[in-house]
C-alpha cells in the first residue's frame, strides 16, 4: 500500500537531470551552468576510474584514518536500559568530523579537473577546516566563506583554518550564517569561473553535488554495515543522525535504504522549539521551495522569502535540507524528528559525562532523540547513531548557554 | 502576436538606435517612492523597464542590488505588491514594456499558473528569472511563453557556441547578454569584447541583444550601445538612489529626481552612439 512497498530500490536516484522525485534539479544562473555540467562529466569519469578510487582509498586510510570505529556506548545503553547504542565515530577522523570524507573526494576531483583555486562555505567550521586541511596538503589556495555570526561562535575553527593557510571571509549579508555564506560562495564562483572549484560541504546545491557528496559520504554506512556484521553478526535495527543539510545522515543512511528492516531517523534542529518559529527544522516546519540550486524543503514566509534559521548548533543552522532527504521524507523511508537547543545541550553533557566523548552540538541533537527512542526498545535492538563530529569547537557556546540559563 | 517588447525593439531599430533598459528594484526604498520612480522612467528616457522582484537570497547580485532588495523587503514589498505596481503603472503608460526580474522561489510559492495569469493581467510583458537555466524550462519558461509573456534569458561569457542554441531556444523578446562573469555591479566591460560577443550571439538568433553588467554612466552606455541592440543599467541607478536616502533609509522627491536625472544622462549616451550592430 505504501510507496515504500512499490519501489524496488531507494538507491537509484537522482535521474539524469538531478531530480529525486520533485526535488533537486539545477536552479542556477546561466554563468554557472557550463561549470556544473563540466563537473558532472568529470565526476562521472572519476567514478568509473579505478585509479581514482584507489587513490581516494589510500588517502582515506592513511591521511583521514579510516575506518572509523563502531563503538558500543555501554554506559549510555545501561542508563536507558533498552536498545544497544552504538556510535559511528566520525569524530575520530582527521579534522574531527565526517566532512573530510567528502572534501578528500572533491579536492582530488578538483585536481583532476586542473582547478587551481578552492572555495567553500562553512557553518560550524568543520567543512571549512576539512577543506583548508586538504588544500594545505595539496598546495591549493583556499577561501572559506563563513557567516559573521558563525565566525563569532566558532572561533576555534576560524583559528584552525587560518593556521592551515586558508583565507576566512566573514559574510555579513542576510542573517550572516550558513545560507549567506553559501550565497557569497556562489557569487565568488560566478565571478571566478575558469580556475575555481566550489567544494560544497553538504548533500545540497545543484546537481551533481547532492549525489556526489552522498557518494563520498557513503563510506560511513558501508563501514557501519561491515562493522555491525562483525560485532553482532547482523544488520542494525535502527539508524539515527542529525540533519542540517544532511551529509553525515545521508552517508550513514544510503547504504541501508533498501534494507527495509532498518528503521531510519533524521533529527533536525528545533532551536527554541518548532512552535516558536525559531528553529532550523526544514522538513518539520517548512515546505518545498527553490534555493541554492535545488528544490527542497525550506523555511520561508508566504511570499517565498527565506526565513532565517535558528539553532545553537552552527552546523545545523540552515533553512534547507538536501533534496534526497526531502524525497526520502515524502516516501516515508526516513522519519524526521527534531531536538531543541535545550535537549541538545543536555545530551551533549550526558554523553560527555557517561562515555568520555564530547560530541559536537550537531550529533548531540541526534543523541537527544536516541535517549528517548532507546528506553522504549528491547535490549536486543541494535541502534547506530552517527557521532558525526567532536565537540571541542562547541565548549564556549555550551558554556555561554548554560550561564545564560542560570540567570 | 507581438508583445510590447518586440514592438519597442522593432521601433528603435527603425530609429537606428539601441534601447535603454533600466533596472530598479520594486519597493526600494518604499512602495510610494518606488512607484514614483517607475512612473518617471519613460519620460527620463527608459525604453524598457526591468523591475526587480526582491528576494532574500539574491545569489547572482552584487552589494548594491542586494541592499536594494533588503530595503524593499524591509519596507514590506511582496510579489503581490510588485504586480500591483505594474497595474498602477499601466494606467498611465501603454507602450513601455515591463520585464519582471528576480529569482524563482517567490514565483513558485505564489503558484506558477496564478502568477502568469496575474502578471499578464497586470501588464507585465516579460520575465527574467536568474536561477532558471534552459535545463529547468518546464518550471516557468514554457508556461510563460504559452501565456503570451516573453521569457528573456541571460547569455554569459561562459555560454559557448555549443551551448548557445540551447540557451536561445525558447528565449523571446530579447537576449540579455551579461558582459562579464560575475555579480551585478561589477567592473566595467570592455566595449570591443562586448561587441564581438554580441556578434557571436547574433550568428545564432534574430532576437535583439541587450548588454548589461557594469554600465555606469553616459560614456560606458554609449560605448556599449554602439555594438548592441540595448544597454541595461541597474546597479548605477540603485547607487544613485541610495545616495539620497536619509539616515533611516527613507527617500523622497530627491530620490526620484536622482534616478530620473541619471537615466536622462545615460539616455543621451545611448542616443549618441553610432549604430554599428545592425544586421
Amino acid at each position: 500500500m505504501t510507496v515504500q512497498q512499490q519501489l524496488n530500490s531507494f538507491r537509484t536516484g537522482p535521474d539524469e537531470r538531478g531530480h529525486f522525485g520533485i526535488y533537486g534539479g539545477r536552479f542556477v544562473a546561466e554563468t554557472l551552468m557550463p561549470l556544473i555540467l563540466d563537473l558532472e562529466k568529470a565526476y562521472n569519469q572519476a567514478k568509473a576510474d579505478p585509479a581514482f578510487k584507489k587513490e581516494m582509498d589510500s588517502y582515506l586510510s592513511h591521511y583521514v584514518g579510516r575506518p572509523s570505529p563502531l563503538y558500543f556506548a555501554e554506559r549510555l545503553t545501561q542508563k536507558f536500559g533498552g536498545a544497544k547504542i552504538y556510535f559511528k565515530r566520525e569524530d575520530l577522523n582527521h579534522t574531527g568530523a565526517h566532512k573530510v570524507n567528502n572534501v578528500t573526494g572533491q579536492i582530488m576531483l578538483a585536481k583532476r579537473m586542473g582547478k587551481t583555486r578552492i572555495i567553500a562555505e562553512t557553518g560550524a567550521g568543520m567543512h571549512g577546516v576539512a577543506t583548508a586541511t586538504l588544500c594545505a596538503k595539496f598546495g591549493l589556495p583556499c577561501i572559506v566563506y563563513m557567516g559573521a555570526v558563525d565566525v563569532e561562535r566558532q572561533q576555534p575553527n576560524v583559528l584552525r583554518m587560518k593556521m592551515l593557510g586558508a583565507e576566512v571571509r566573514a559574510v555579513t549579508s542576510g542573517s550572516a550564517t550558513l545560507k549567506d555564506a553559501m550565497n557569497e560562495a556562489l557569487r565568488d564562483w560566478v565571478t571566478n569561473v575558469s580556475d575555481t572549484f566550489y567544494c560544497i560541504g553538504t548533500v545540497a546545491g545543484p546537481h551533481p553535488y547532492p549525489a556526489m557528496v552522498r557518494d563520498f559520504q557513503c563510506i560511513i554506512g558501508n563501514e557501519t554495515r561491515e562493522q555491525m556484521q562483525q560485532a553482532e553478526g547482523r544488520l542494525p535495527d535502527s539508524l539515527v543522525a542529525c540533519i542540517g543539510g544532511g551529509s553525515n545522515a545521508m552517508g550513514l543512511f544510503h547504504p541501508f535504504l533498501d534494507d527495509r528492516s532498518v528503521e531510519i531517523y533524521g533529527v533536525e534542529a528545533a532551536g527554541h522549539g518548532i512552535p516558536s518559529g525559531q528553529h532550523a527544522a526544514s522538513v518539520s516546519g517548512g515546505r518545498p521551495g527553490v534555493l541554492h540550486g535545488n528544490r527542497t524543503y525550506l523555511l520561508m514566509d508566504d511570499d517565498g522569502q527565506i526565513i532565517e534559521a535558528h539553532s545553537i548548533s552552527a552546523g545545523l543552522d540552515y533553512p534547507g535540507i538536501g533534496p534526497e532527504h526531502a524525497w526520502l521524507n515524502d516516501m516515508g523511508r526516513v522519519k524526521f524528528l527534531s531536538a531543541t537547543d535545550e535537549e541538545a545541550v543536555a545530551a551533549f553533557q550526558l554523553c560527555s559525562q557517561l562515555e568520555g566523548i564530547i560530541p559536537a552540538l550537531e550529533p548531540a541533537h541526534a543523541l537527544a532523540r536516541v535517549f528517548d527512542l532507546a528506553p522504549k526498545l528491547p535490549k536486543d535492538h541494535l541502534m547506530v547513531v552517527n557521532l558525526s563530529g567532536r565537540g571541542d569547537k562547541d565548549l564556549a557556546s555550551v558554556q555561554a548557554w548554560l550561564e545564560a540559563r542560570k540567570k | 502576436m507581438t508583445t510590447r517588447i518586440e514592438q519597442r525593439f522593432a521601433a528603435l531599430k527603425d530609429e537606428g538606435r539601441a534601447a535603454l533598459v533600466t533596472f530598479v528594484m520594486s519597493g526600494d526604498p518604499d512602495y510610494e517612492t518606488s512607484m514614483a520612480i517607475i512612473k518617471a522612467l519613460p519620460q527620463a528616457g527608459a525604453d524598457v523597464i526591468e523591475l526587480g522582484m526582491p528576494f532574500t537570497d539574491p545569489m547572482a547580485d552584487g552589494p548594491s542590488i542586494q541592499a536594494a532588495g533588503v530595503r524593499a523587503l524591509k519596507g514590506g514589498q511582496t510579489l503581490k505588491k510588485t504586480l500591483a505596481m505594474v497595474r498602477d503603472f499601466r494606467k498611465g503608460e501603454a507602450s513601455t514594456p515591463i520585464v519582471l526580474m528576480g529569482y524563482f522561489n517567490p514565483i513558485y510559492i505564489y503558484g506558477v499558473d496564478k502568477f502568469l495569469v496575474d502578471a499578464k493581467e497586470a501588464g507585465v510583458d516579460g520575465l527574467i528569472v536568474v536561477d532558471l537555466p534552459p535545463e529547468e524550462d518546464e518550471e516557468l519558461c514554457l508556461p510563460a511563453l504559452k501565456a503570451g509573456l516573453n521569457f528573456i534569458r541571460l547569455a554569459t561569457p561562459t555560454t559557448d557556441d555549443k551551448r548557445l542554441p540551447a540557451v536561445l531556444n525558447n528565449t523571446s523578446g530579447f537576449v540579455y547578454y551579461v558582459s562579464i562573469t560575475g555579480i551585478t555591479g561589477s567592473a566595467a566591460p570592455d566595449a570591443a569584447k562586448v561587441s564581438a560577443a554580441v556578434g557571436r550571439i547574433k550568428k545564432h538568433t534574430r532576437l535583439p541583444v541587450a548588454v548589461g553588467f557594469g554600465v555606469k554612466n553616459a560614456d560606458s552606455a554609449r560605448a556599449i550601445a554602439a555594438g548592441a541592440d540595448g544597454v541595461v543599467v541597474g546597479s548605477a541607478l540603485i547607487d544613485a538612489l541610495n545616495k539620497t536616502l536619509d539616515g533611516n533609509g527613507k527617500g523622497g522627491a530627491a530620490t526620484v529626481k536622482a534616478v530620473a536625472d541619471l537615466v536622462a544622462d545615460i539616455a543621451k549616451g545611448v542616443r549618441a552612439a553610432a549604430k554599428v550592430a545592425a544586421e
